[in-house]
């Protein structure tokens, strides 16, 4: 399977990654080689194999549903580009 | 007194321990190693004066006689672990500056039994690369050089800064993680050892996501009972990490010296590659002499559909990268870069937030994630993993203890070499490792050699889950019976 250019500018718009007019082309190889090269998984035979899911069969452990930490707002903001009044600042979405 | 750099973990802990020197002293030796060896560029941050400060902490512990299993013991820390108070950015722009809130569960182990953190360590951006070329930082360079030549030669990656740093013996021993081979061809690269454990055995949490199925956190350290001693620590269940293991962690030290008298060690013959090089080849046999000479049993094995897993890996890998990266939007942490709306905000900030490699990834991530291609792609590899796992599992319940191949296909190469043209060249140093990563085994590599131009090799033993030791055991053989190989005389500084 190989891509075609608008196929690259939509991957790159699901992936909310611009890519300029010039970049397009190269991606378009490059991505193309890569497809070419996990081409020939399609001659495994798989009918009746189970996606794998884990190393050793075992029971995933689950913690206890309980409130573990809160109160920490400074912490989750400390690292944002544009805060104000403890909110993240983002462009406006709604008219 | 001699340099204390040049001792072992191990040796340093001995020492440490029988108050040759302190922990200030050896603390301080690897401090000014680090700040002369600028030029291999192997720390993002080098942290002294947190490192003194942890030093003299251990200091009075050791003086009353207390003290954890890593008391005082200066360590490179991978700039994948988040370490709070202190940036980490994966080597990418897009995090640049970010300044983590909390600290990695391994790293938190490591500190609670008494480690000291040197600084944090360059890699290839998202741990995408093997060759730590993909650095946002720029590239690392390898304390190794080919004979009669100054080309500047690769790590290895994307754990390219702990291999180097290690080799270089600019820390006793780091951090690293292993999504297709990460921790151990750079180990095979730069002349190191480095394990990367059983899936589950570490917590990955507080780690920068890659691959989340695949990651693996480990240590690279320059001998195998060093990597046993850093692993003891780092290993563990944690209830943060729901894919972690609740079992007890061995005392991996104790294996170390275990007779390998008996055990079956399988050689499976579809890793003779087509076209191996011979100096590779020739190493393969000389490793299975070193085991046979020891005691063990050797059996040829196959494992039919190893051809498949450096391509099942190709789309994995970068399905769960392209979710795991969803998650840096210019919004809550690190670069952002205006736009006329949101969705251009999210574009532009990414595009030039990640790398080259760190793009193309994602994107390819995205397609075989995209609407009609998840069925063909991503659960077609998924199941051809088990496919990949079975053959393993038959070689083990045969009676076979571990296997043995090389490291790597070739040895380390200089900067600019590979994958400019073609993405998948470079992708195929990671044909002998990546398996172990698709069947979450534990995989160690050891030195066993020098290339013909001067540069280090390295076996690689793949074991049963969780039987970490054997590993040790066996990796501890081939350390004795392989010649010492020796660094060049340190021009970085």
């Amino acid at each position: 399977m190989s891509v075609d250019l608008a196929t690259v500018r939509r991957i790159a718009h699901l992936s909310r990654i611009s890519v300029s007019e010039d970049e397009a082309p190269h991606l378009q190889n490059e991505l193309n080689a890569i497809l070419g090269f996990v081409e020939e998984l399609n001659s495994v035979d798989v009918t009746g194999v189970e996606p794998m899911t884990s190393v050793l069969p075992m029971r995933m452990k689950k913690r206890v549903d309980e409130i573990t930490d809160g109160y920490i707002q400074q912490k989750v903001l400390a690292n944002a580009p544009a805060r104000e009044d403890g909110f993240f600042v983002v462009p406006k979405v709604i008219e | 007194m001699t340099d204390l750099t040049r001792l072992t973990l191990a040796q340093a802990r001995d020492g440490l321990k029988a108050k040759e020197f302190t922990s200030v002293e050896l603390t301080q030796a690897h401090v000014d190693a680090v700040a002369r060896a600028k030029s291999l560029n192997a720390y993002i941050v080098e942290t002294p004066e947190k490192a003194l400060d942890m030093a003299k902490a251990s200091d009075a512990k050791l003086a009353k006689g207390e003290g954890g299993a890593l008391e005082g013991l200066p360590l490179g820390i991978k700039d994948l672990y988040c370490t709070e108070g202190v940036q980490t950015t994966a080597a990418s722009h897009i995090l640049e500056g970010f300044i983590p809130q909390y600290e990695s569960t391994v790293t938190s182990n490591l500190w609670r039994d008494g480690a000291v953190m040197l600084g944090k360590l360059n890699l290839d951006e998202f741990a995408m690369g093997s060759s730590n070329e993909t650095s946002y930082f720029g590239p690392v360079v390898s304390p190794w050089r080919r004979k009669n030549s100054d080309a500047k030669i690769v790590p290895g990656g994307s754990s390219g800064g702990s291999s180097a740093a290690v080799a270089a013996h600019l820390c006793l021993g780091a951090t690293a993680t292993d999504t297709g081979g990460s921790i151990r061809q750079p180990a095979a690269f730069t002349g190191t050892v480095g394990i990367k454990p059983t899936y589950g055995r570490c917590s990955r949490w507080g780690i920068v996501a890659f691959a989340s199925s695949l990651d693996q956190a480990g240590p690279i350290a320059r001998t195998v009972r060093d990597a046993a001693i850093m692993l003891r620590s780092m290993a563990g269940h944690d209830v943060k990490d729901t894919t972690s293991v609740d079992a007890p962690v061995p005392d991996y030290e104790q294996a170390i010296g275990a007779s390998v008298k008996g055990k079956v060690i399988g050689i499976p013959r579809e890793y003779r590659l087509d076209g191996m090089s011979p100096e590779i080849a020739a190493l393969w046999d000389q490793g299975v002499a070193w085991l046979k000479a020891a005691g063990a049993e050797i059996r040829e094995i196959s494992l039919p559909h190893t051809k498949h897993a450096l391509p099942a890996y190709y789309i994995v890998a970068p399905a769960e990268a392209s979710s795991n990266l969803a998650r840096y939007d210019g919004i809550r942490y690190g670069l952002r870069k205006t736009g006329k709306d949101i969705v251009d905000l999210y574009e532009k900030t990414r595009a030039e937030g990640f790398g080259k490699e760190v793009r193309r990834r994602i994107m390819i991530g995205t397609y075989v994630l995209s609407a009609g291609y998840y069925d063909a792609y991503y659960l077609r590899a998924q199941k051809i993993r088990t496919l990949i796992k079975r053959d393993f599992d038959l070689a083990y319940e045969s009676g076979v203890d571990a296997i043995l191949t090389p490291a790597t296909p070739s040895p380390a190469f200089a900067q600019g070499e590979k994958g400019s043209a073609d993405p998948v060249e470079m992708y195929l140093n990671d044909v002998f490792t990546v398996t172990v990563n698709m069947a979450g085994l534990p995989g160690l590599v050891v030195p066993a050699g020098l290339s013909s131009d001067g540069l280090p090799l390295g076996l690689q033993l793949i074991g049963r889950p969780f039987e970490e030791e054997t590993l040790f055991s066996l990796g501890e053989a081939i350390e004795q019976a392989a010649p010492k190989i020796v660094l060049p005389e340190p021009w970085w500084g």
